[in-house]
């Protein structure tokens, strides 16, 4: 289903699972049923099929993507993958399983929407799957599907898999995943064979429930960009001084991508950090002028007043009461391969302004396994911990769990320039 | 009010935030600019991020003196257009200068092209290149950044790449390493004619099915041109042809199409059995990593 719908929407889920719950299968299913998998593409996979001396079509080689992991038979970054329908496009975050898993689940899971947790039907719930759901909530996804795979293993028995969703059940209340405003999904399925992942098949008939593609195709992806605060962060000013056009010669535009929120032609504004006010005077993506602009689109705006506005500036409403803060304390998910040094200094890239920043402390560690909260003074690789930051520079933030745009921020080490953390803000000073 | 913008605005949008990325946080950015569809893409883009500025950066296009004319031309008319300045690095020169050495006269030259694009980089001192990939062209590249780390030699390591989070794209290098841009690294070829076609793009005019003299030549179709000259005991026939994609003459095949407009165009993508490098890269097919490995050298 190679669709030529020029409106569709896009939606961004994530896969959490190893291979050996099927979850390259479950990827190459996808892709396969909904024909996203050309001739050329299926040849070489049948080739590399009997290389390894298998006799059908191993779908899961779909998904391997480099010379050193096809060699090693492991995944060892996120990769991401392309489909469309009548609806939607979709983008596949495929996180891979084994070592480095909490660094590229929490990467894959970033831009994401929905995660698909992926259990095996003959072993239920595993230490993984736990770790799995934690990331999802701490990631702050919305939707989450649980796929209980392998079901043609267990003869399709009805009564295993309602144990599974009910033990499921208890343990994400436990944890707090089932809150209001996140909807989890159960499906029985066999990737292998393809039951209930675009076709329905003929061996589930006591499930009553969509299919996998189903619950994908009918998500409401919508914002609701009245009730969410504007934010706006400009990330490059425009002044054509050096035109020919000598009526551009005073012209001054800010542009950037609305991170939430609804920004209207007259609308009362203010500039973050300086305070400064005034009132928008034109909203245009590229010639196309328009009334408003909405969540998610890139814009360049100019406004009544000549006051001062540069890069890392955030607009906002004028009655809004963000203010910005040198100071808060946040998830962070470590992602190097250096540890965390409390005596080194930090730069924060958060929305498109940069800081340096010392931490304060570090206040806990979670064991991702037993979910159970430790003391620590140092974090590795794959570490989740709760840290304090201090900040040279003003940053204009809100709470992750209100904003992702605006409460997401990455650590860059500042003698390598390497991305060594990621954040996710939990309280601002 | 519950909204959400389409997939072509999203798209949009997102390439469009990236290069105002490159710009907000790179010193001396240039765009790779062939001539080609998905390039023409990255052109209208930076039109909607910098427009009524000018870019804020040059455009490249790096030349391996092998290139269907009418693609050339297209080329320097749109740089004239758009008011923007366009360099040209050059094959032919890195060969006068050694750097460059062919085997035969009439070898594929496409994989030469990472040395010319290096020595250019080292010679205007760019600290970021802005290119068309797209990740679902080839598998070496589903698991690219968008913003792609390359060492001092232009080398990238697929182990050595930065984890890219939410929208925060680290563009931060040290003198002489070098930030690869991909602004449209997740669109599709079906987003790209579904892009041309609403915004109207002008294309080269070899996208569309015309006339043109054929060999066919071990299952490819191979257009006789003066670098690939018919060879004894071929039969050459004219037919009605298309290009998918344009890059060097000699590594670039076309296909047979009666599609003459976008609308068919899109019509026929959508329909295809075969992927867009699979029928008419004759450079990748060598081996199943022959992309990871040109990508490993410096190529884009």
């Amino acid at each position: 289903m190679n669709d030529t719908n020029k409106n569709n929407t896009v939606l961004r889920f994530l896969t959490c699972g190893s291979v050996d719950d099927g979850k390259s299968t479950l990827i190459g299913r996808l892709l396969f049923d909904t024909k996203t998998i050309l001739t050329d593409t299926l040849s070489q996979i049948e080739k590399s099929s009997k290389k390894r001396g298998m006799s059908a079509i191993d779908l899961s080689l779909i998904t391997d993507g480099l010379q050193a992991e096809r060699e090693q038979g492991i995944t060892i970054d996120v990769a991401y993958r392309y489909f469309s329908t009548g609806t939607r496009k979709y983008i596949i975050a495929d996180a891979p399983g084994h070592e480095q898993y909490t660094r590229n689940m929490v990467t894959a899971a970033s831009t994401s929407q929905l995660a698909i947790i992926l259990i095996d039907a003959r072993k239920g719930i595993l230490t993984q799957t736990k770790r799995h759901s934690f990331l999802t909530k701490l990631v702050g996804i919305k939707h989450i599907v649980i796929a209980v795979n392998k079901m043609d293993l267990i003869e399709y028995d009805q009564e295993k898999y309602q144990s599974i969703c009910d033990d499921y059940k208890i343990f994400a209340s436990a944890i707090q995943l089932d809150q209001p405003g996140t909807k989890i999904q159960f499906i029985p399925m066999s990737a292998l064979n393809g039951d209930m992942i675009v076709d329905r098949g003929s061996m589930i008939d006591w499930y009553k429930g969509p299919t996998l593609l189903e619950v994908l195709e009918k998500l409401d992806t919508r914002e609701d960009i009245k009730e969410s605060a504007l934010r706006l962060p400009i990330q490059y000013v425009c002044r054509p001084r050096d035109s020919d056009n000598k009526e551009l010669h005073d012209f001054r535009a800010f542009m950037g991508r609305i991170e939430s929120g609804l920004l209207q032609v007259n609308d009362k504004i203010k500039v973050l950090p300086s305070n400064q006010e005034s009132t928008i005077k034109e909203i245009r993506i590229g010639d196309k002028i328009l009334k408003k602009g909405i969540f998610e689109e890139s814009v360049t705006v100019s406004l009544h007043d000549e006051i001062d506005v540069s890069r890392g500036d955030m607009l906002v409403h004028a009655h809004d009461e963000l203010r910005s803060t040198k100071g808060f304390t946040a998830k962070v998910c470590w992602l190097s391969e250096t540890n965390l040094s409390t005596n080194r200094t930090y730069l924060i890239m958060h929305t498109s302004r940069t800081s340096k920043a010392k931490i304060a402390s570090i206040n806990s560690k979670i064991n991702i396994n037993s979910l159970v909260l430790e003391e620590a003074s140092d974090l590795k690789t794959n570490d989740i911990a709760d840290v304090t930051f201090k900040l040279a520079q003003p940053l204009i933030v809100d709470k992750y769990a209100n904003n992702r745009g605006t409460g997401a921020f990455i650590i860059i080490d500042e003698s390598t320039f390497h991305t060594v953390g990621a954040g996710m803000i939990e309280s601002i000073d | 009010m519950k909204e959400k913008i389409s997939h072509l605005d999203w798209l949009e949008s997102e390439a469009i935030h990236i290069m105002r990325e490159v710009a907000g946080q790179c010193a001396n950015p240039v765009l790779l600019f062939s001539g080609g569809k998905d390039s023409l893409c990255l052109l209208r883009i930076a039109e909607k991020a910098f427009r009524p500025g000018r870019f804020p950066f040059p455009l490249m296009h790096i030349d391996t003196g092998h290139n269907y004319p009418e693609v050339i031309n297209f080329r320097d008319k749109k740089a004239n257009e758009l008011g923007e300045r366009l360099i040209v690095a050059s094959l032919e020169d890195s060969m006068k200068k050694g750097t460059i050495v062919l085997k035969q006269d009439d070898e594929p030259r496409n994989k030469y092209q990472s040395i010319t694009l290096l020595e250019a980089i080292e010679e205007h001192e760019f600290d970021c290149c802005i290119g068309g990939a797209r990740r679902d062209e080839e598998k070496a590249r589903a698991k690219e950044r968008i913003m792609s780390f390359r060492d001092e030699f232009g080398q990238w390591d697929p182990k050595n790449q930065r984890p890219e989070l939410w929208n925060l794209y680290n563009a931060k290098v040290h003198r002489g390493e070098n930030i690869r841009a991909f602004p449209i690294s997740n669109w599709t070829e079906m987003d790209v004619w579904q892009y041309i076609e609403r915004e109207e793009l002008e294309l080269p005019s070899i996208y569309f099915a015309h006339k043109r003299d054929i060999v066919k030549r071990s299952g490819a179709i191979v257009p006789i041109t003066n670098v690939t000259p018919v060879r004894p005991g071929e039969v050459v026939e004219n037919i009605t042809v298309r290009f998918r994609t344009v890059g060097d003459i000699t590594c670039t095949a076309p296909v047979i199409s009666e599609a003459d407009t976008v609308e068919k165009i899109i019509m026929e993508t959508a329909s295809t059995v075969i992927t867009e490098r699979g029928e008419t890269r004759l450079d990748d097919q060598v081996s199943e990593a022959s992309m990871e490995q040109r990508k490993k050298e410096g190529y884009f």
